[in-house]
C-alpha cells in the first residue's frame, strides 16, 4: 500500500530487468512507494522466450507478473505511457500521457532497441525488427503472403529470428552477415564452421561478407543489393544487426552516456546524478553494455540492497551462455578465445556428426579457462562451474570434451565436488549454498518445491539439471533413500507398485489407495495404477474409467476444441479396398477429417464425444477395432512391403509385423510401444527408430530393441542376429514383459535401457542367458495378457451402460457440445484455434 | 450430504446420481450455461464448477481426473488438455497459474442432484 511520507521510487521501463527490480525491492522492505512507467501496452513479460510465441505461448504465458500482482504489492504501473523528460533540479518526471511526478529515487530500465543501420529503404513494408510481441504479431501477419525471408545479422538474436521464419513456414529463409563468419563475438572461427555446415544441413541460406547497401522495391521489399553488386530477391526481412541502449531520456537530463551509447554507471549503478540509477540493457558499466538478462538482474539486485542501506556491488558479469540454435547446441564459456602461449587447447572435431568442442587450460594443466561447445553442450554446465570455481582439473583433462573412455563420467566428482558458493541459478543468482540449504532446512525435495522457495530453476532454465541433481545428492547424503515415488499419495516408485499390487492380487484403484497409498489419489497415481493394472491383468479399462487419462476415458485422442480423433487398427499398415471404402464413408457421414498418420494408418479427427460409439460400431461391422492410439500401448508394427513385391526383399516382412502387432495389440505398457519390420537391411520401415525392430537377414531375422524416434531420437540396439521367428517372438516376449515390470510412467523403452545399470549387456543377460532365471515367468505373463485381449470399443459399443457415459450433457444426452467449432482447410474441417 | 442453507440460491435439479460416474465428473446444462458435477463417492461429496478450462477456454473440466492434495486433503479436478488443477472448493488454480473458475453449491437428495444458482 502506497504510504505516506515514504520515499518514493520511479522506474522507467517495464521490461524485464525493471520488473525484476520491483520484485526485488518489495521483498526487501515494504517502506517504499513504488511507481513504474511502461512503454510498451503490456506488463513485462519474457522476452529471452520471446520466441515460443510463434510456437503457441500466448502473450499472456509469457508475462513475469500480472497487473493484479503490482496492484496487490501497492505498485503504481502505467502502461503505453512513456516518461519524456526528466527534471533533475526538481526531482520530477513527465510522462506522455501529463502525468507529472516527483521522485527520491529514479532508476531507468529502458532496456535497448534494435540498431537498424542506415541503408536506403529500411522504412519500406516488409521490413521489421525483433524485439517486441507487436513485432512478432507484424512478422506473423506478414509472412502469411510471403515465401522468403532473410535476416540481417548471422549473431545470436539473427539466427534465433531466421529459427523463427522457418517455423513461420517460408519456403526459404535467408541469412545476410556483413562479417566473415557466424556469432564472431561468441566463438571462435572452427565453431563458427561447423555451425554453418550444420545450420545449412537444416535448409538455412547463409550468405557471408555481404554488406548491404540497398533495399530495392516499389512500396514493399522486394531485395537486397549488396555492395558487390549481387542481389538477393526477398519477400521480407528481418533486421538483427545488434542493439542500440536506450539512452535518450539520460541524454535529455544531461546524464553522461558513451560515445557508443549507453547510460554511464558506477559500480552502485549510479549515473552521473546519485539520485538516478540505471539497470539492465540500457546501462554502461566499464565501457560495456550487458545484453544478457542475468547480469541486469544482478543489477537490480545492486540497486534493491543500496536503497535498503546494504552493500552490494556490480563488478561485471559472466557472459557465458548456452543456446538451441535451429536445434544445434552452442554454448560459449568463460574466456572462449584464449590461445597460446596464455594457454593450451584441446580441440575435438567431427564433421561427420557436427560436434565441436574446445577447451582452454591454463599452462601448468591445472585450470580451465574456458571453450566453445557445437553441436552437444551437455556437458557446459560443468565446464562453467569449473572454471567459474577453479575446480582443478582430474589428470586427463580431454575427458572433459571426449567423455571417459571407460564407463564413468568425467568431470571430477559430479556436482559433489562443486564449493558452496558455486553459482548454480546465474538467472536468479541462487548458490549451491542455496540450493543445499533448501533442502536441509526447509525440506524442498523436488525442483518445483526449489523454484517456489527461492527461484532456482525459473530464469532460462538451463540450470534445471544440476538443481535437480544437487537436490538428490543432498537427500542421499542425508541418508535418504531417493526413490520416484509416483506422486504424494503413494510413497512407492512405479516398479514396487507393480510388484505390490501383483502380490496382493489387487485389480481396482480404490483397493490399491485404501492398502497402499494416502488421501484421495490425483492425476497424477490415477493413470500410473490404471497402466499396472491394465498391465497385470488386461482387463477392460473402461470399466474404472475415472483412473483413466482422458484419452484412454474416452478410448479416443482429445483434440483442440474438445472433439476426438478416432485410430482403427491397421496391422502392419496393409489394408484392403473395402475397408479403405468404409473409412472414407464413415468421414463423410460423421464430417471427420482424415489424415495418413506417421505410423502407417489413417486417423479420423473432429469427432464428437456422443458420436464416438456410432462411429466404432460401423468400423467395427466393417472388421475394424481399436488401434490404441489413445492408449500407453502397443501403436502400430510399420512394415515394408518385403519379399512378397520387393525385388530385394528377403522375408515377408508385412505378414511378420502384421502377427507381431496382433500378439501384443492392446497390451498396456508404462509408455506407448512402437514397433517395425524391413524385409532387408536397405530398413524401408525404419525399424531401427522403434522400440523393437526386427530386419530380415539371409539367414533370418536381426532383432534390434529400445530405439526412438520423437524429442530426443536414439537409434535401436541390436539384441540378437540370424535368429527365427519364433525365437525373435520368445525374445520379445520376454523383452516387452521385463519392460513393463520395471520401467517407470512414462519412460519409454531407450530412456529405461540408458538408465539400466549395465546396460545392454545387462539386458542381454537377462533376455538370452536367463541371469535372473525368470525368463519362464514373463513369456508365461505375456501369454496371459494376450490371452485376456478384447477389442475394448467393442466393449462400449455393445453394453449400452457404458454408451451412455458418451454424450456431453448427462442432462441432455441428444445435445452436442454447442461451443464446439470448425473452420475448414482445402475441403477438410479443421479445429478453431484457441 | 448435509444441506446447506444459503440465501438467493435457486436449486436446479440437473440429474439422477447414477447419471454422473463414481469419483468423476459429468457435465450439466443449467439454463444455458454448461456446469461440471463431480461425484466424489470415496469422500461422499459432490461439487460443481464451471465446465470452462480458463487456460484455453475449452469446455472439458468434467472430463478431468479428481483427487486431492496436501495435508488438508483439498479436492481438485485437474484439465485434461495440460493438467492444470484446480481446486473444488475455491476455485483457485492450485498449479501456480492466476486462473480462477466458478464453484457452485450441490445438494443431494435421495437419487436427485441440485445445483445451487445465485439469483441476481
Ligand atoms: C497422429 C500422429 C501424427 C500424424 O498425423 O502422423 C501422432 C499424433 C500424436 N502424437 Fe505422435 N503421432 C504419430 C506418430 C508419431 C511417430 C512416428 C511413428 O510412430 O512412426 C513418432 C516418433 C516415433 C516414436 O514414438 O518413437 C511420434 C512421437 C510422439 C511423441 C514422442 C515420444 C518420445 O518418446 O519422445 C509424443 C509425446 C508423448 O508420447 O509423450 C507423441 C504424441 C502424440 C500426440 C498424442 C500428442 C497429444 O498429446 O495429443 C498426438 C495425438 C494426436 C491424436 O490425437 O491423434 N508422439 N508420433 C501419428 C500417429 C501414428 C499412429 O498411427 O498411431
Ligand atoms: C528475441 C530475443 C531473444 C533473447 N534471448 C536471450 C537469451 O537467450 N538470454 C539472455 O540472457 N538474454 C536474451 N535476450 C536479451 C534480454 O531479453 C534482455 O537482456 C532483457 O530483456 C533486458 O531487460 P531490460 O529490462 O534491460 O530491457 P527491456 O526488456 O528491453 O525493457 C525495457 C523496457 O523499457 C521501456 N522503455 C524504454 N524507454 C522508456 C521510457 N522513456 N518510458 C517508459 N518505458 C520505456 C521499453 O519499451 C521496454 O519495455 C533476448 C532478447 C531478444 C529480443
Ligand atoms: S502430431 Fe506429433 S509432432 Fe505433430 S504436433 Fe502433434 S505431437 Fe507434435
Ligand atoms: S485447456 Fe485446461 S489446462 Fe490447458
Amino acid at each position: 500500500m502506497s504510504q505516506q511520507g515514504s520515499p518514493r521510487v520511479v522506474v522507467i521501463g517495464n521490461g524485464m530487468v525493471g520488473y525484476k527490480f520491483c520484485e526485488k525491492l518489495i521483498a526487501k522492505s515494504t517502506s517504499f512507494n513504488i511507481t513504474v512507467f511502461g512503454e510498451e501496452p503490456r506488463a513485462a513479460y519474457d522476452r529471452v522466450h520471446l520466441s515460443e510465441y510463434f510456437n503457441g505461448k500466448s502473450a499472456e504465458d509469457l508475462t513475469m507478473a500480472s497487473e493484479n500482482w503490482y496492484r496487490e504489492n501497492g505498485i503504481d504501473l502505467y502502461l503505453g505511457n512513456a516518461v519524456l523528460e526528466i527534471d533533475r533540479a526538481s526531482k520530477t518526471i513527465h510522462s506522455r500521457k501529463g502525468l507529472k511526478l516527483a521522485y527520491d529515487y529514479l532508476v531507468l530500465a529502458t532496456g535497448s532497441s534494435a540498431f537498424v543501420p542506415d541503408i536506403p529503404g529500411v522504412e519500406k513494408d516488409g521490413v521489421f525488427v525483433y524485439r517486441t510481441i507487436e513485432d512478432l504479431e507484424l512478422i506473423q501477419g506478414y509472412a502469411t503472403t510471403a515465401k522468403t525471408g532473410a535476416v540481417l545479422g548471422g549473431g545470436l538474436l539473427g539466427l534465433e529470428a531466421a529459427k523463427a521464419l522457418i517455423d513461420l513456414g517460408l519456403e526459404e529463409t535467408h541469412v545476410v552477415e556483413f562479417a566473415p563468419r557466424l556469432m564472431p563475438r561468441q566463438i571462435d572461427s572452427a565453431a563458427s564452421n561447423m555451425l554453418q555446415a550444420k545450420l545449412e544441413g537444416l535448409g538455412l541460406k547463409l550468405h557471408m561478407q555481404k554488406a548491404t547497401s540497398r533495399i530495392s522495391g516499389e512500396d514493399k521489399i522486394e531485395a537486397l543489393e549488396f555492395a558487390d553488386e549481387t542481389s538477393l530477391e526477398v519477400d521480407m526481412l528481418v533486421i538483427s544487426a545488434g542493439i542500440r541502449p536506450r539512452d535518450e531520456l539520460a541524454k535529455l537530463a544531461g546524464l553522461e552516456t558513451g560515445t557508443r551509447g549507453g547510460i554511464v554507471v558506477n559500480s552502485k549503478m549510479q549515473t552521473s546524478d546519485e539520485s538516478i540509477f540505471a539497470i539492465g540493457e540500457c546501462a554502461l558499466y566499464d565501457g560495456m553494455i550487458y545484453g544478457l538478462v542475468a547480469p541486469g538482474y544482478e543489477m537490480a539486485e545492486v540497486v534493491a540492497t543500496y536503497l535498503c542501506a546494504g552493500e552490494r556491488a556490480f563488478t561485471g558479469y559472466d557472459m557465458s551462455t548456452k543456446l538451441k540454435l535451429i536445434g544445434v547446441d552452442v554454448a560459449s564459456f568463460g574466456d572462449p578465445f584464449v590461445t597460446e602461449p596464455d594457454s593450451r587447447s584441446i580441440v575435438f572435431e567431427d564433421t561427420h556428426k557436427g560436434v565441436y568442442k574446445r577447451i582452454n587450460i591454463s599452462n601448468d594443466g591445472k585450470y580451465l579457462l574456458g571453450g566453445v561447445l557445437i553441436g552437444d553442450a551437455d556437458a557446459y554446465n560443468m565446464l562453467l562451474q569449473t572454471v567459474n570455481n577453479k575446480i582443478v582439473l582430474p589428470p586427463n583433462p580431454e575427458d572433459l570434451v571426449l567423455g571417459a573412455r571407460g564407463g564413468e563420467a568425467a568431470v571430477g566428482a559430479g556436482v559433489s565436488s562443486l564449493p558452496d558458493d558455486a553459482l548454480i541459478c546465474s538467472c536468479e543468482s541462487v548458490t549451491k549454498g542455496d540450493i543445499c540449504g533448501a533442502v536441509n532446512t526447509l525440506d524442498v525435495t523436488t525442483v518445483d518445491g526449489m523454484k517456489k522457495c527461492n527461484k532456482a530453476g525459473t530464469g532460462c532454465g538451463g540450470c534445471v539439471p544440476m538443481v535437480k541433481d544437487l537436490i538428490n545428492d543432498t537427500l542421499k547424503e542425508n541418508g535418504m533413500y531417493i526413490k520416484n515415488n509416483v506422486c504424494e499419495h503413494f510413497d512407492f516408485s512405479r516398479q514396487e507398485l507393480f510388484d505390490l499390487l501383483k502380490l496382493n492380487n489387487i485389480k481396482t484403484y480404490d483397493e490399491a489407495l485404501d492398502v497402499f497409498g494416502k488421501g484421495d489419489g490425483c492425476e497424477a497415481c490415477k493413470p500410473t495404477v490404471a497402466s499396472i493394472l491394465a498391465s497385470l491383468w488386461n482387463d477392460v479399462i473402461v470399466k474404472q474409467q475415472t483412473i483413466q487419462d482422458s484419452n484412454d476415458r474416452y478410448l479416443a485422442n482429445i483434440q483442440k476444441g474438445g472433439t476426438y480423433s478416432v485410430v482403427p487398427r491397421i496391422p502392419g499398415g496393409e489394408i484392403t479396398p473395402d475397408k479403405l471404402i468404409v473409412i472414407g464413408q464413415v468421414a463423410k457421414k460423421y464430417n471427420l477429417y482424415t489424415k495418413i498418420t506417421g505410423g502407417q494408418r489413417i486417423d479420423l479427427f473432429g469427432a464428437h464425444l456422443s458420436d464416438l460409439p456410432d462411429i466404432w460400431e460401423e468400423l467395427i461391422d466393417a472388421g475394424f477395432e481399436s488401434g490404441h492410439a489413445y492408449g500407453k500401448a502397443l501403436r502400430t508394427v510399420k512394415s515394408c512391403v518385403g519379399s512378397t513385391w520387393c525385388r530385394f526383399g528377403l522375408h515377408d516382412s508385412v505378414s511378420f509385423a502384421i502377427e507381431v502387432e496382433e500378439r501384443y495389440r492392446g497390451i498396456r505398457a508404462p509408455h506407448k510401444i512402437k514397433g517395425g519390420v524391413s524385409g532387408c537391411v536397405r530398413e524401408c520401415a525404419e525399424a531401427q527408430s522403434k522400440d523393437f525392430g526386427i530386419i530380415a537377414t539371409e539367414k533370418g531375422w536381426n532383432l534390434y530393441v529400445a530405439g526412438n524416434g520423437g524429442s530426443k531420437p536414439q537409434h535401436a540396439q541390436l539384441l540378437a542376429t540370424d535368429i527365427d521367428k519364433e525365437t525373435v517372438v520368445k525374445y520379445l516376449d520376454r523383452f516387452l514383459m521385463f519392460y513393463i515390470k520395471t520401467a517407470d510412467s512414462l519412460t519409454r523403452t531407450a530412456t529405461w535401457l540408458n538408465k539400466m545399470e549395465g546396460g545392454m549387456t545387462y539386458l542381454k543377460n537377462v533376455i538370452i542367458n536367463d541371469s535372473l532365471g525368470i525368463n519362464e515367468q514373463l513369456e508365461a505373463e505375456m501369454q496371459t495378457l494376450i490371452n485376456n485381449y478384447s477389442c475394448e470399443w467393442k466393449e462400449v459399443v455393445q453394453n449400452p451402460e457404458l454408451r451412455k457415459r458418451f454424450s456431453h450433457f448427462v442432462n441432455a444426452p441428444k445435445e452436442k457440445d454447442p461451443s464446439v467449432q470448425f473452420d475448414t482447410m482445402r475441403e477438410q474441417v479443421k479445429a478453431k484455434e484457441w | 450430504m448435509e444441506v446447506q442453507v444459503l440465501e438467493a440460491v435457486e436449486w436446479i435439479y440437473v440429474c439422477k446420481t447414477e447419471d454422473v460416474p463414481q469419483d468423476g465428473g459429468a457435465c450439466v446444462k443449467v439454463n444455458e450455461e454448461q456446469i461440471a458435477l463431480y461425484n466424489f463417492a470415496r469422500r461422499g461429496e459432490w461439487y460443481a464448477t464451471q465446465n470452462l478450462c480458463p487456460h484455453k477456454q475449452q469446455m472439458v473440466l468434467s472430463r478431468g481426473m479428481i483427487g486431492s492434495t496436501g495435508d488438508t486433503c483439498e479436492p481438485k479436478v485437474a484439465c485434461p488438455f495440460h493438467k492444470k488443477t484446480f481446486s473444488l472448493l475455491s476455485g483457485e488454480c492450485l498449479s501456480g497459474d492466476d486462473y480462477q473458475i466458478k464453484t457452485y453449491p450441490v445438494k443431494v437428495i435421495g437419487d436427485k442432484v441440485y445445483i445451487g444458482i445465485e439469483q441476481s
